[in-house]
C-alpha cells in the first residue's frame, strides 16, 4: 500500500523542528531513519499531517564521550554508533545487541533515537537503555527535560515524550570494569526478538533486563545469587513480567527462555 | 527550510547512477515508484512495501537504503545507485553480475536486483569476506526461488576474481 497524504518538511534548524511539532502536536511526525515509521506509513497504521526530516541537522550527527557517560544525538544512525570506535570499550553491552537490530541494510538507515521512540516492546534498544539506566534528552519549543530509562517506557509502543516534543538525543553511562552479556531469541535473525536479555553485574549484585515479554523493557536487580536461590528469583520474575500468547511464541516458552538465558547470562557476568 | 505541501507536485532532482535526473512527486511518493514511474527505471523491483524483503534495496550516499521506506522527496540533492548502474556498458556484465549468472544465483530474477545492490556494496567495502559475513547480510533479503546457496557461492567466487585480478595487476 501507500502513504495517505502529508506535507514534507526538511529543514537543518532545530528550531524549526519545535516549531512544526508545537504547531501541529499530534498530527506532526518526525522522520528520521524511517525504517518503522514509513512501514507504518505505507500500511496507513499512521496517517500524519506533516512529516519533518530531522536527519539534515548537522548538530544531532555527533557521538559526544563525556568523563562519564556517551551521549548520542537524534541523527545517529544505528551503523554509525556500530562503527564508532570506542564502542567496545565504552558501551560493551551496545556493541553486543546492537547487531540484533534488523539488519544491516535497515541499520544503515535507521537511528538509535528512532528505535527508542518507537518503543516496540521487543527492541533491543530500549531493553539497553533500561539496562543501563540511560537518560532520554527531550526538547520542546517550552523546556528542556531529561527523563530516566524507567520512566520513559510507558507501554507498548507508548512513551513519557510529549506531542510537541523532540529526543535530541540520549545518554548512556560508561560503567568502569561492567561485566555484560547479552543473548536473544527470534525466528530469524534480524527478527525482532521473542526474548532478549542483557545482564550485567553492578557494585550489589546483578541486573537483569529483558525484552519481549511484558510491554516494557523491564530490568530487576538482585545481591549475589546461587543455585536454588537464583532459579526461585528468576522463576518470581519470570511470571512477574505477565507473558501473553502471541503468533510469535506461548507465555509459558516465553517464561521458559527468561529462566533459561537469565540463569546463563548471570552465571556468565558473576564467573 | 522546505515544506513541501502534500496536495501538489514538487521537482526532485537527484543523481542517478552518476547522471543528473530530475522529475516531480507529491511528498508521499516511494523512492522506489519515482525510480520505476517517474524515471522508468524498472530494475529496482518492489516487493512487501514494508523493509522486509530487500528486492527494492538501493545505495544513497553510500548507505544501503530500503527505496519502500524512503520518500523521493528525502534523496533530493542525493547520490543514488541502483542496479542499472552495475553494468561496466550495456553490452557486458560486472564481476558479481558475471559470477551470478556461473552459479544460478538467479530464477525469477525478482529478488536480484536488491541483492546484487547489497552485495555490490559490501564487497567494494569488505573485499574478503567470509561465508558467516555474506549469510548475514543475505538475512536482509528473501529469495523464494534459489535456497541462497548459489547465491552465497556467487559472492564469494566475485570477492575471489576480484582479489585475484587486483594481485596479478599487482605483480
Ligand atoms: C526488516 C526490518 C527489521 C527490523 N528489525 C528490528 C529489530 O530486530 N529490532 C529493532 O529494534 N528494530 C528493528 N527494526 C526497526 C528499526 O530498524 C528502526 O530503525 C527503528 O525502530 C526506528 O528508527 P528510525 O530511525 O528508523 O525511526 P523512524 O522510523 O524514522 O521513526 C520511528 C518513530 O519514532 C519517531 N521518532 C524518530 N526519531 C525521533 C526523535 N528524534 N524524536 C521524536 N520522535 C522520533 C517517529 O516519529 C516514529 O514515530 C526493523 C526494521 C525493518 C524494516
Ligand atoms: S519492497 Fe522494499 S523491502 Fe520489500
Ligand atoms: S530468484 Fe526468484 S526470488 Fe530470488
Amino acid at each position: 500500500m501507500k502513504p495517505a497524504a502529508f506535507d514534507y518538511l526538511r529543514t537543518e534548524n532545530v528550531g524549526d523542528v519545535l516549531e512544526g511539532l508545537t504547531q501541529e502536536g499530534g498530527n506532526a511526525r518526525v522522520l528520521a531513519g524511517g525504517q518503522s515509521l514509513m512501514a507504518m506509513l505505507n500500511m496507513r497504521l499512521a496517517k500524519p499531517k506533516l512529516l519533518i526530516d530531522i536527519m539534515r541537522i548537522k548538530e544531532f550527527r555527533q557521538i559526544e564521550r563525556k568523563a562519564d557517560a556517551v551521549v548520542i544525538g537524534a541523527g545517529v544512525r544505528q551503523a554509525e554508533l556500530l562503527a564508532w570506535p570506542d564502542l567496545a570499550e565504552a558501551l560493551p553491552l551496545v556493541a553486543l545487541a546492537l547487531p540484533w537490530v534488523g539488519h544491516m541494510q535497515t541499520r544503515s538507515r535507521g537511528t538509535i533515537c528512532g528505535s527508542l521512540a518507537h518503543a516496540d516492546p521487543s527492541a533491543e534498544m530500549p531493553l539497553t537503555l533500561v539496562a543501563l539506566g540511560g537518560e532520554v534528552h527531550l526538547r520542546s519549543a517550552r523546556r528542556r527535560r531529561r527523563v530516566a530509562a524507567k520512566d520513559f517506557f510507558a507501554g507498548m509502543m507508548l512513551t513519557a515524550r510529549a506531542d510537541d516534543e523532540l529526543i535530541e538525543g540520549i545518554s548512556l553511562p560508561i560503567v568502569r570494569d561492567g561485566r555484560f552479556a547479552f543473548r536473544e531469541v527470534a525466528r530469524r535473525h534480524g527478527d525482532f526478538a521473542i526474548v532478549a536479555c542483557a545482564a550485567m553485574r553492578t557494585p550489589s549484585g546483578v541486573r537483569l533486563a529483558v525484552g519481549g515479554v511484558a510491554d516494557v523493557p523491564t530490568a530487576r536487580d538482585w545481591p549475589r545469587l546461587e543455585g536454588s536461590a537464583l532459579d526461585d528469583a528468576l522463576n518470581g520474575f519470570a511470571y512477574d513480567l505477565d507473558a501473553r500468547d502471541d503468533v510469535h511464541a506461548t507465555a509459558r516458552y516465553r517464561r521458559d527462555l527468561v529462566r533459561m538465558i537469565g540463569r546463563d547470562l548471570i552465571r556468565e557476568v558473576l564467573q | 527550510m522546505t515544506r513541501l505541501k502534500a496536495d501538489s507536485r514538487h521537482l526532485v532532482r537527484f543523481k542517478l547512477n552518476g547522471k543528473p535526473v530530475e522529475a516531480e512527486a507529491e511528498p508521499r511518493m516511494l523512492l522506489s515508484d519515482f525510480l520505476r514511474h517517474q524515471l522508468g527505471a524498472t530494475g529496482t523491483h518492489v516487493g512487501c512495501e514494508h523493509g522486509v524483503c530487500g528486492a527494492c534495496t538501493v545505495v544513497v550516499d553510500g548507505m544501503l537504503t530500503r527505496s519502500c521506506l524512503t520518500l523521493a522527496a528525502q534523496v533530493d540533492g542525493c547520490d543514488v545507485k541502483t542496479v542499472e548502474g552495475l553494468a561496466p556498458s550495456a553490452d557486458r556484465l560486472g564481476a558479481l553480475q558475471r559470477a551470478f549468472r556461473r552459479n544460478h544465483a538467479l530464477q525469477c530474477g525478482f529478488c536480484t536486483a536488491g541483492i546484487l545492490m547489497s552485495l555490490d556494496h559490501y564487497l567494494s567495502r569488505n573485499p574478503a569476506p567470509t561465508e558467516e559475513e555474506i549469510r548475514d547480510l543475505l538475512s536482509g533479503h528473501l529469495c523464494r526461488c534459489t535456497g541462497y546457496t548459489p547465491i552465497i557461492r556467487a559472492a564469494l567466487e566475485a570477492a575471489l576474481s576480484a582479489t585475484a585480478t587486483e594481485e596479478s595487476s599487482d605483480a
